[in-house]
């Protein structure tokens, strides 16, 4: 390709002041990884794709719904039911083919977190639950790779960039040095539950693309051990800074082998009491003995369960509805991700204290996976 | 003689207002136990503090006009 082809589609930001060819043969020979094609994933992405960025990784095992549409915008009504990760791949190489998209059609975790993040330079966390935002930093941590986070709520967005020492100080910050620990899941929202407007995505994961641009062309100055909030009802601004502390590293895995070994789903619901079923126990379970099964999804969730048979009765309405529970087989719970059946199994038992009720681990979407484990492949498809 | 306090995410939620003003009082813990007296469902809330845009672990000591923020987790994405 002729040089001046090459660089054709990008001319309005090679002619920035700063910027130039120098800045744009950065973003094509840049690797970037998004974890989540989610509200902030998709924006981020499309972005990403759009900048030239010359290598997108694209980490997602979930399925497009009809919910995720107000605010996930590389996904149509055709798209229900079809995998995010290679969707959006497909999507995003009809707008620029001259990037190549890795797509990960697998859920992130310990055991082969750190084999995909190495090959990128920078990562963008656009993960929707604690377990992938601790794991995700602490292998950033181990791998020294720059982390741009963000994270959604409602009206209010926050974006940070972790592992990148700022121009002042040299040091560098983490997700631990915000928060140590996990807090207790039961107090804070998920978007799920307590809803998002659909435009906060595209800000904060426009954010998150901008720092990425940034830090892998060197240009102004990147949210280094910053955290800056924005609430969008009243348009403000508020810039948190963060110091590093021995305390909070010390939360993080010290050694590859401890990474791998670390169960981040236990990590982040300390001190539930609730019984948790595995997949594979499940399955067993249902084989042995006449179960009771609920699943506590809002209507028109998916993906679809025709696999058994379950009485549906979303979290919203369990407080009346379960009051016409029969308690003698036992129940098993399940809703998305494995955190609101969590609070529905609290609910009965606080209800029935003599019952035997299980939350089935990681939800539905994680024994789909299981189900499907045989014909999965972790390694990535190359569009 | 007034230091202000905002409050981000489910902490804005608990306290029913994003920002408002406070007696003067000696350190961020001072602070903490009088907001929890105030609003008891914080005491279960996680939150980390801000002074002066500075996040800080341990407490610390308070000027008048110093501004306090209260930042809970998110996870949405």
């Amino acid at each position: 390709m002729s040089d001046q082809k090459k660089y054709q589609r990008y001319e309005r930001q090679v002619i920035l002041k700063n910027f130039g060819i120098q800045a744009q043969d950065k973003l094509f020979y840049a690797k970037i990884l998004v974890i989540g094609a989610g509200g902030l994933g998709c924006p981020a992405l499309q972005y990403l794709s759009a900048a030239g960025v010359g290598k997108i990784g694209i980490v997602d095992f979930d399925v497009v719904e009809l919910t995720n549409l107000q605010r996930q915008t590389l996904y149509t009504v055709n798209d229900i039911g079809k995998p995010k990760a290679i969707t959006a791949a497909e999507k995003l190489k009809l707008f620029n083919p001259e990037t190549q998209y890795l797509v990960y059609q697998t859920k992130i975790e310990p055991k082969n977190a750190l084999e995909i993040i190495e090959e990128y330079d920078l990562v963008i966390d656009g993960s929707d639950n604690f377990a992938t935002r601790y794991l995700v930093n602490d292998a950033c941590v181990l791998l020294h790779k720059p982390l741009v986070y963000g994270a959604i709520l409602r009206y209010e967005g926050q974006v940070g960039v972790f592992n990148m020492p700022d121009k002042n100080s040299g040091y560098t910050a983490n997700y631990r040095d915000l928060f140590p620990l996990p807090s207790n899941p039961a107090t804070v929202p998920s978007c799920n539950e307590a809803g998002v407007l659909g435009v906060l995505p595209a800000i904060i994961g426009g954010f998150q693309a901008a720092e990425a641009i940034k830090i892998c062309t060197g240009i102004g100055e990147p949210l280094c051990n910053k955290i800056l909030s924005c609430n969008v009802l009243n348009n403000s601004f508020y810039e948190f800074n963060i110091s590093p502390s021995k305390e909070s590293s010390s939360y993080i895995p010290s050694t590859k082998e401890a990474f791998k070994n670390y169960n981040y789903e236990w990590f982040c619901s300390p001190g539930n009491p609730v019984n948790e079923i595995t997949p594979a126990e499940f399955d067993d379970l249902r084989k042995r003995e006449q179960l009771i099964i609920i699943d506590v999804r809002e209507e028109d969730e998916l993906p679809l369960v025709n696999e058994f048979r379950y009485t549906q009765i979303p979290l919203s309405r369990f407080k009346e509805a379960a009051l016409e529970i029969s308690t003698e087989n036992k129940i098993v719970v399940f809703c998305k991700s494995g955190k609101r059946s969590v609070t529905a199994v609290n609910a009965l038992l606080k209800k029935y204290p003599n019952i035997v009720a299980y939350s089935l681990k990681g939800g539905i979407d994680n024994w789909k996976m299981y189900e499907h484990s045989n014909l999965k492949n972790s390694s990535p498809i190359q569009l | 003689m007034e230091i202000n306090v905002l409050a981000f995410g489910q902490v804005a939620d608990i306290t029913g207002k994003t920002s408002w003003k406070v007696p003067l009082v000696k350190t961020t813990n001072e602070l903490n136990q009088q907001l929890i007296k105030s609003y008891p469902q914080l005491q279960s809330t996680t939150y980390l503090i801000a002074v002066n845009k500075k996040i800080i672990q341990e407490s610390v000591e308070l000027n008048t006009d110093d501004t306090v923020a209260l930042l809970p987790p998110f996870s949405g994405g």
